[in-house]
């Protein structure tokens, strides 16, 4: 392969040319209630060609391996086409490397039979609640393996596992139905899937609990966020704001974030990395062969980095920070997060709901979005908090907040980090990305919730 | 060679379906106000179904070089698959729908580019601060079905989709404006769009006061995609209803919503990305009423999920992608229009907000029809007039409750993602509330 990519590279005319070769294969399993919905083995072969000329790129996506020359040769003639003003990528040494996959527990020696045969005890444990109508699951597990190649002479083969599972118990009263979710993944280790049989059995009662909550009635709330939504919160409020390609273009965005601007109080540190290891978002270079790093976002409140690839790093005249990620060969790579997490502070989670009156305590995620400056973030399950201790179960709520207020009204960190792998991240219709995202427990004040 | 796999098939299976899929997309990407990436995404793959001792098996490959790889991939699976409740259709007599336009074959890059650049020059000349992204493209797509039933079915599909987003930044204020167009036949003139994407600017650049509370809101058709698109679709999906997942499940015949509201699914609409003559498994498509004057009228089936329920396919089976199996889903639903005109709704309209784009529906309760959403782009009403553009504002609702209290239908529809056609909703009282100032 390595001949085949590096032979294709040659005598083209281009300021810059990328060859990326991808085979992976993937497993599939739903079930819907006691019935196994679909079962399906998908492999996939494919590449693609990113060229650069002046200030534009062009981009050839295919299948059919056998013409690489005339695939590299679109591109070129594409980014041409788009021209303008010279750009520079930042540097990058040349890196030559072999990676291969993590995977502690690889899910591809595990044989379809006994991933059933987990599977079948969780859709039991769930159906045998009573007053659970029904459930669903489901698990992926994919390898891929990329051959990536660039003509300032990086040469890198990488591989990598990644688990996903869902589970979902249904209970329903007449017109009303109500579902518990659970959302997990991990990077190779199909360990974490054997040992969710308390997992399933808790969906199962939180389902049916749900029926006689109440739906909180609207308005501003002091919240307490769980580690999982927390990290949740941390991704969708301020995570995507630090990808570069949302700021370098427009010099208002600059200069809203520029680095050192205050976001938060002393006690607020947010990170992302590939570098740390052994989570759904690491690797060791990202898809533009840029070594991966730990980047510090938030310092103490302060904004003190932000996440690049090679072209906004060398627009912006920081450091690359190896976040260009593509979601498959059909996509070009664009800056995205990798594991994010705001650091541990000093808070126990009784400290913060102690003098709380009333408020709500949500926990686990259910799904976040972002505009940039508005957001919104919603609780697997929620609990009011009255008179500082957790009292009722509420139906989910959905949060809703501003990137210039929230952050500033988050007034206590605790001390129990957590990580949360499972989901994934959708970004230029590029998704569902491998991340992870994590948090001890937060505080957030005069949040605003949505009622149902 | 689909007749090569379908014969491996058979050799191992007693029944078997290949989907063959072929695309071409070309998109022009506009970022920062010009042109900054071009694109040929060349696609192909199989995906292989059959039928082994009474169960399912499925697998899909985009390595054509592999196809005995994909028979016994989908052959190991079937040991583990659902029990086969369908038999692949044969032969039919399909409805002509057109969804082939030839011209698109002669759409260069450069009229892509042409047409992004000047929906960009169109709404800067009046709206000089907006900074733009577009995207102008064109798909064609080649499938066949083949299956051991004797369908053997090939049709051609082209789209043709510009977007337009505009961002404005005004100290800590971002105001995002949005819109797209999509058609089968070739776009040769994207200006509409800079004037939707205009109209939202001159009705949101001014922020109003907050306002909280039950109240009146008018759901432009954007917003009804986003608010009720896919709590009604998933409703009204037959795999849904027959796991109990749907809270329509055994209402057939009931009324459910207002009298005035009547949802189509209509695959035979010519030239819209959801249409065909046939669904993804070889069924020939046809108009469905799902909701007839408030009724419930009709769920979605494919053939599997029919048999299972004991009823027939309604030819509603999507393949979402090359590694998914088909699934029952609306192709292209429409909401009847009403007689209310958007401007005498808003005149009507004493202290209400008008929703425009929301942000994280969909992320609720979809079974029980819940939504709960910050509202991307809304405006408030005041005295039947737009006072300006709410902030920090959720709005929360149940689809069934909405549809069952209408103060009125819109006459003016519109297309959305060439898969939904709907006039705005006028909804008498739904929850809002705004973070104060």
């Amino acid at each position: 392969m390595r001949d085949q990519i590096t032979e294709a590279l040659k005598g083209q005319e281009a300021q810059y040319i990328e060859i990326r070769i991808e085979e992976s294969e993937a497993t599939n399993l739903r079930y819907r209630g006691r019935e196994m919905e679909e079962v399906g083995r998908t492999s996939s072969l494919g590449g693609n060609v990113r060229a650069l000329s002046g200030g534009g790129w062009g981009f050839a996506s295919f299948n059919n391996l056998s013409r690489l020359k005339e695939r590299v040769a679109a591109a070129v003639s594409h980014a041409h086409r788009v021209g303008g003003e010279p750009m520079a990528l930042a540097k990058v040494e040349p890196h030559i490397d072999i990676v291969p996959a993590v995977a502690p527990k690889d899910p591809r020696l595990v044989p379809l039979a006994e991933k059933k045969r987990v599977l079948d005890q969780y859709v039991e444990l769930m159906m045998g609640v009573e007053g659970v109508s029904s459930c669903w699951i489901s698990y992926g597990d994919a390898s891929r393996k990329v051959y990536y190649a660039n003509s300032q002479g990086t040469y890198l083969e990488q591989e990598r596992v990644d688990i996903n599972l869902g589970l979902s118990a249904m209970a329903r009263d007449g017109g009303e139905v109500q579902q518990s979710n659970e959302s997990l993944g991990s990077l190779g280790d199909f360990t974490f899937v054997e040992h969710l049989h308390q997992v399933a059995e808790d969906l199962g009662r939180k389902a049916v609990a749900l029926l006689r909550a109440p739906k909180v009635t609207g308005g501003e709330f002091t919240v307490v966020l769980d580690p999982v939504l927390a990290g949740v919160f941390i991704h969708e409020a301020f995570g995507h704001l630090s990808e570069a390609d949302h700021v370098y273009a427009d010099a208002r965005m600059r200069d809203l974030m520029h680095l050192g601007r205050r976001f938060g109080g002393p006690h607020l540190n947010v990170v992302d990395g590939a570098a740390i290891p052994g989570l759904r978002g690491s690797y060791k270079y990202d898809d533009e062969g840029t070594p991966a790093t730990r980047t510090n976002l938030i310092r103490e409140g302060i904004l003190v980095g932000r996440l690049h690839s090679r072209e906004t790093a060398a627009k912006m005249g920081e450091a690359p920070s190896g976040n260009a990620r593509a979601m498959s060969h059909t996509f070009p790579p664009i800056v995205r997060m990798t594991n994010t997490l705001i650091e541990p502070g000093n808070a126990t989670f009784q400290d913060m709901i102690a003098d709380v009156r009333e408020g709500i305590y949500a926990r686990n995620w259910y799904g976040g979005m972002t505009s940039m400056e508005m957001f919104t973030f919603t609780a697997g399950e929620a609990f009011m908090i009255r008179n500082g201790q957790v009292a009722e179960l509420l139906r989910p709520v959905m949060l809703s907040g501003n990137l210039f207020t929230t952050l500033a009204n988050l007034d206590m960190v605790g001390n129990d980090l957590d990580m949360n792998q499972g989901g994934g991240c959708g970004k230029d219709g590029q998704g569902p990305l491998p991340v992870s995202n994590g948090s001890p427990h937060l505080r957030i004040q005069k949040c605003l919730v949505g009622g149902a | 060679m689909l007749h090569d796999v379908l014969e491996r098939a058979l050799k191992v299976a007693q029944q078997a379906e290949v989907y063959f899929v072929s695309s071409e997309e070309t998109p022009a990407h506009f970022e920062a106000n010009r042109l900054k990436r071009l694109e040929t995404i060349e696609s192909q793959g199989i995906a292989l179904r059959i039928v082994k001792d009474g169960r399912l098996g499925f697998a899909s490959t985009t390595n054509l070089n592999d196809i005995q790889g994909l028979v016994n991939k989908a052959a190991e699976v079937a040991a583990f698959g659902a029990q086969a409740r369908m038999e692949f259709p044969g032969k039919s007599d399909y409805p002509e729908v057109p969804v082939y336009d030839p011209a698109e074959e002669g759409i260069t890059t450069d009229h892509l580019v042409q047409v992004g650049q000047n929906l960009i020059d169109a709404l800067r000349a009046q709206n000089s601060d907006v900074l733009c992204e577009a995207t102008a493209s064109k798909t064609i797509t080649s499938t066949t079905i083949l299956n051991s039933k004797g369908c053997n079915l090939s049709f051609m599909q082209s789209n043709f989709e510009v977007s337009l987003e505009g961002t404005v930044i005004q100290g800590t204020d971002m105001l995002f404006v949005y819109d797209a167009l999509h058609s089968g036949n070739p776009i040769m003139d994207a200006r509409q769009l800079a004037q939707s994407l205009a109209q939202q600017l001159e009705l949101g650049r001014r922020v109003a006061p907050p306002i909280s509370g039950a109240m009146p809101v008018i759901f432009t058709p954007r917003a009804v995609s986003g608010a009720m698109l896919w709590p009604l679709s998933s409703a009204l999906n037959g795999r849904s209803v027959l796991q109990g997942a749907s809270p329509l499940t055994g209402r057939l015949g009931e009324r459910i919503a207002d009298e005035g509201f009547t949802l189509w699914d209509d695959p035979t609409t010519p030239f819209m990305q959801g249409s065909g003559m046939a669904d993804d498994e070889g069924v020939p498509s046809r108009r469905l009423p799902l909701i007839h004057r408030g009724v419930a009228a009709n769920f979605l089936y494919d053939l599997q999920t029919a048999g299972q329920a004991g009823r027939a396919t309604t030819g509603s089976a999507i393949r979402w992608s090359l590694g998914m199996t088909p699934m029952p889903s609306a192709s292209v639903m429409i909401i009847e229009p009403g007689k209310a005109s958007f401007e005498d709704m808003v005149k009507d309209m004493k202290r209400g907000i008008i929703v425009e784009a929301m942000l994280g529906a969909g992320q609720s309760n979809i079974l029980a029809g819940d939504f709960s959403a910050n509202v991307l782009l809304g405006y408030r009403v005041e005295e039947g007039k737009v006072l300006g553009r709410v902030k920090d504002t959720v709005v929360s609702g149940n689809v069934y409750e909405v549809l069952n209290s209408l103060a009125g239908i819109g006459k003016e529809s519109r297309w959305i993602w060439g898969r939904l056609s709907a006039p705005p909703l006028y909804c008498k009282s739904v929850s809002v509330s705004a973070k104060e100032a």
